[in-house]
């Protein structure tokens, strides 16, 4: 094929190359004669994932962006239990642009005088709804296209690619911003069904070529030649064989996605072409915010703070998960 | 072939001693602990003579050359004692610049595999002109010339056209003739080939030594020869340096080791070739399997796998040492094994 | 060599119609009323609404109007404004100064990524290297606009150091939103040249330079350096979109009259058609430019001239 490798394409979302792994066969304990007459013998299964798991225990940064991301998770799912107001009880234009402090309001208050806290919180809820959404969406079709492309190859395979390149024409926020604005036209709205459809459609393409690659390589291998000998349908060796070692770049490639995409919702709906007011997103508050800069400050901290710390979780788990997961740098 | 029966622990007899490596111990040190990968080696080699290093994967046998060279993975490698003379000076006391002056230009190497030790976006002329303009200030076109002197000289065809194209475009054996090249661009005295044809077929390893060994007597270069294909070592070696688990436990010439061994993992290797005349019997390999480096055994390293050990074997380490004049082993119970 | 242009320059027509005709299939092959797209929520008078369907040949089948639309952009015809305003006006007007900025970020981005990125990949779980690491993941992790705003509010407004806005003070006025516009790439080129020289310097290639006696620096300059720089190359490939795309945000906070403003202020006046014609040239010149970059790739690396 003379396209490109996949280490050469990172795409728009912010993650370093994508691990061009190679395929790892599970090692079982000492391949040797039976008959060691030394007293102890090393059978330490070193499985990929068990080996990984052993090394994620240790990295420090793994368990920090673990906790993060387990708090905002918590906030998304539950941000009564961080805040006792909703984002649009009790406001009061009066208080329209408080500083924090005011009235014993944390985050002081937003333009119309709604507690800025409880926005802040209620807005977790928006970015983690979409950013695993579409990940996970694109995952799934990148994972069964990338799957099928790999193994059966032929012009299926052409297809794909050719369509892949096409869509990569298309750099993500503007090619985000053309489906938004034609998409909201057609749908006659602009919520997150529309968003998240938006960004799966324009971030599958990597998800597969990664799949794909991860396929092809697997499937040369001497162990699947071996299933194939002993009669395993084509099914059984993909489900079996292929896909737990073919998953892993994707599922790194994946964790730093999420904070891409959380990121790119935000910028969309700071453009203005993403979720639309009423709906509470970060991206939605910083756009309020871009024009009391000077005056309230705060308008514009508080979600950046919470957006940033939200896509650098997610790039530190992808991180920690590469490094884990690499067997090249061990 | 030139064959000096030389004590290697006495550069008078024989030719001069060239290369004296001398009581050296390299380790590794990794998360999942130290590994003793040279474990106090000594040998030597003379001008002209070819010394053949036998060994096991994981033997030590590779580390113990790259730190002739001076390219040992510091970290994770350390040399933590010994000497390795050159000329009568001591290598790993040399300043950077000094080592990287007799790099290539007195001492050099050629690798097991060709393809990932030539650099893929250069061509293989520049790459051996290389040699030239480094060390000796030679022009490009200078340099280029006598790439093309040396490909011949290794018997590459169409010499000419070949020395602008790049490494992928030649196959196995070609490259490797092209990383011969290299290294004897500069006329050194010392080449190390550490495991030269392994990566090749059957038929184009014998090209290769035969390369190797007419290059030798061309130029009386010593050559160091790290393998552990037995067949290989039998054609072109004057002597044998065996190697186990980081230390040397038997040394001799060629023929005699090959034919009466004093050292019983010697005697298990020479038995352990599959040879026609064995065909449709059992093969005999060494039972057990080499050693974890990170935890080699007390006394004798080989004793779990020996069918003489005795106690003494698993207590005390037995000392490299002369049983017959010219011929080295270390094993407690050597004369009993050679027969004397 | 030649083949190989040949070959990506076949390849990157079909991508070319393909992405016009993805962009042409979402503006008027969508469900609803095009018209309406490109308005907004805009009322128009009947003449005018006539005028456009006119303009677009809304009236002919979907695939004279495709046709008649590709004529159009071979043309230089990107659609008008509301006001009649030709949109390729537009953009010869406001092309410089985005070009100008775009330069300033590549320079930035380039000069300073590709120095972390060395520095750093020499100097390997060094206090420089974890330093670059650090200050490159928190810089990936903050939202161009996130950037964009707290560089205006602290370097700006707080020390003073930079204009903050418009393009009043000459070259000084590229300098705050070309470092924006560059921060993200820039961390993404130093990691990847991080990356890719450690990379390269536990290759076989790099022990047979040593084992030539070469210097240290011949050895990272010369044999590592241009296998290393192969992957940035194709990244710059991919960063131009997003300069582009960080364009729109970057000179819409900076208030920066370049083309990037002009998609920002159309998308919020609802001007459809100046949003799809100026987005389509992005797109255009993001396909020809990764033509060139696969080009220079294979000048890199002859191992893909071949293929």
């Amino acid at each position: 094929m003379s396209e490109r490798p996949v280490t050469s394409r990172p795409s728009d979302n912010p993650s370093d190359t994508p691990v061009a792994l190679d395929a790892r066969l599970p090692a079982t304990g000492t391949g040797r004669d039976a008959e060691l007459p030394q007293a102890e013998v090393d059978t330490r299964q070193a499985s990929l994932w068990s080996d990984a798991w052993r090394q994620l225990r240790r990295s420090k940064l793994f368990l920090l962006a673990c906790a993060m991301l387990a708090v905002l998770t918590v906030m998304s799912a539950f941000p009564q239990l961080f805040t006792s107001q909703g984002p649009i009880d009790n406001c009061d234009l009066s208080n329209s642009r408080q500083p924090p402090g005011t009235n014993g309001a944390w985050f002081g208050y937003d333009i119309f005088g709604c507690d800025y806290y409880a926005n802040v919180v209620y807005g977790a809820r928006v970015s983690m709804i979409i950013g695993l959404a579409v990940v996970g969406g694109a995952m799934i079709i990148g994972v069964l296209l990338g799957a099928l492309a790999g193994y059966y190859g032929g012009w299926f395979d052409n297809l794909v690619a050719r369509l892949t390149d096409i869509i990569y024409g298309l750099p993500l926020i503007l090619g985000a911003i053309l489906l938004l604005q034609f998409l909201a036209q057609a749908r006659g709205e602009r919520g997150l069904f529309e968003v998240s459809l938006t960004l799966v459609l324009l971030s599958w393409m990597t998800f597969m070529r990664l799949f794909r690659s991860s396929v092809i390589s697997i499937k040369d291998t001497d162990y699947v030649a071996a299933a194939r000998a002993m009669g395993a349908t084509d099914s059984r060796i993909i489900l079996k064989h292929i896909v737990p070692n073919a998953l892993a770049p994707v599922l790194v490639y994946g964790t730093i996605a999420v904070g891409g995409i959380i990121a790119a919702e935000a910028t969309l709906s700071f453009l203005g072409i993403g979720l639309q007011l009423p709906a509470i997103s970060w991206g939605l508050q910083i756009n309020s915010a871009q024009n009391y800069i000077r005056s309230s400050p705060h308008l514009l901290f508080f979600p950046s703070i919470f957006l940033s710390v939200t896509v650098l979780s997610f790039i530190l788990l992808g991180d920690a998960l590469r490094d884990a997961l690499d067997p090249k740098l061990r | 072939m030139t064959s000096s029966v030389l004590h290697p622990a006495d550069p008078v007899t024989g030719g001069a001693a060239l290369l004296e490596v001398d009581d050296l111990y390299v380790e590794f040190r990794t998360d999942y602990g130290v590994v003793q990968a040279v474990n106090g080696i000594s040998y030597t080699l003379a001008a002209g003579e070819t010394l053949a290093i036998l060994g096991e994967s994981g033997c030590g046998k590779s580390v113990s050359a790259q730190t002739i060279m001076g390219i040992l993975d510091t970290p994770p490698g350390f040399v933590t004692g010994g000497e390795i003379r050159y000329k009568g000076r001591d290598l790993l006391q040399m300043t950077a610049k000094e080592q990287r002056d007799i790099r290539g230009e007195e001492i050099s190497i050629v690798f097991q595999d060709a393809l990932s030790s030539l650099n893929p976006v250069f061509t293989v002329g520049a790459q051996i002109g290389e040699m030239f303009r480094r060390h000796r200030g030679t022009s490009r076109k200078d340099a280029k010339k006598n790439a093309i002197e040396l490909m011949e000289r290794v018997r590459i065809p169409s010499a000419k056209e070949r020395v602008n194209d790049y490494p992928h475009q030649f196959s196995g054996g070609m490259r490797q003739r092209v990383m011969i090249a290299m290294a004897i661009a500069l006329d050194p005295n010392i080449l190390i080939a550490d495991e030269p044809t392994t990566a090749l077929d059957v038929t184009v390893q014998a090209q290769i030594m035969d390369l190797l060994a007419e290059l030798q007597k061309e130029t009386g270069m010593g050559l160091i020869l790290i393998t552990h294909d037995l067949g290989v070592v039998g054609e072109i070696a004057d002597r044998i340096a065996v190697m186990y688990a980081g230390r040397i436990v038997e040394t001799g010439v060629t023929d005699t080791v090959f034919s009466a061994p004093a050292m019983p993992y010697t005697q298990g290797l020479m038995a352990s070739i599959a040879r026609v005349d064995q065909k449709g019997q059992r093969l005999n390999p060494i039972e057990g399997a080499p050693p974890d480096l990170a935890r080699l055994p007390e006394g004798c390293s080989f004793h779990p796998r020996c069918p003489r050990a005795t106690d003494l074997c698993r207590a005390e380490r037995p000392e490299l040492r002369e049983i017959v004049p010219g011929r080295q082993s270390a094993c407690h119970y050597a004369e009993e094994v050679l027969g004397v | 060599m030649a083949r190989y242009i040949a070959r990506r320059l076949l390849l990157a027509i079909p991508v070319l119609i393909g992405a016009s005709f993805l962009i042409f299939a979402m503006v008027f092959a969508l469900p609803g009323d095009p018209i309406r797209a490109l308005s907004g929520d805009r009322p128009l008078a009947p003449a005018v609404q006539q005028q456009l369907r006119d303009q677009y040949n809304l009236d002919d089948p979907l695939a004279v109007q495709y046709g008649k639309y590709v004529a159009g952009l071979v043309q230089g015809d990107f659609g008008t404004d509301f006001r009649g305003r030709p949109v390729s006006e537009i953009i010869q007007e406001r092309l410089p100064v985005t070009m100008k900025l775009a330069f300033v970020a590549l320079l930035f981005e380039t000069v300073f990524g590709l120095t972390a990125g060395i520095l750093a990949g020499i100097r390997r779980k060094s206090f420089f290297d974890s330093l670059v690491l650090l200050s490159t993941t928190l810089i990936v992790s903050i939202p161009v606009f996130v950037l964009g705003f707290l560089a205006q509010y602290f370097l700006g407004l707080r020390l003073g150091l930079f204009p903050i806005a418009g393009l009043n003070d000459g070259f000084r006025s590229y300098l705050l939103p070309g470092f924006v516009l560059a921060a993200l790439s820039l961390a993404y080129v130093a990691r990847l040249t991080r990356t890719s020289l450690v990379e390269n310097l536990r290759n076989d290639y790099v022990r047979t330079a040593k084992a030539k006696g070469l210097t240290p620096m011949s050895i990272v300059g010369k044999h590592t350096l241009r296998n290393s720089l192969i992957p940035v190359v194709t990244f710059l490939g991919v960063d131009l979109g997003v300069l582009l795309s960080g364009a729109i945000v970057t000179e819409g906070i900076f208030n920066i009259p370049g083309l990037g403003r002009a998609v920002f202020d159309a998308v919020r006046s609802q001007e459809g058609a100046v949003v799809v014609g100026i987005v389509t040239l992005f797109v255009f010149v993001y396909i020809f430019f990764n033509l060139l970059v696969d080009i220079l790739y294979a000048a890199l690396d002859p191992r893909i001239r071949y293929e």
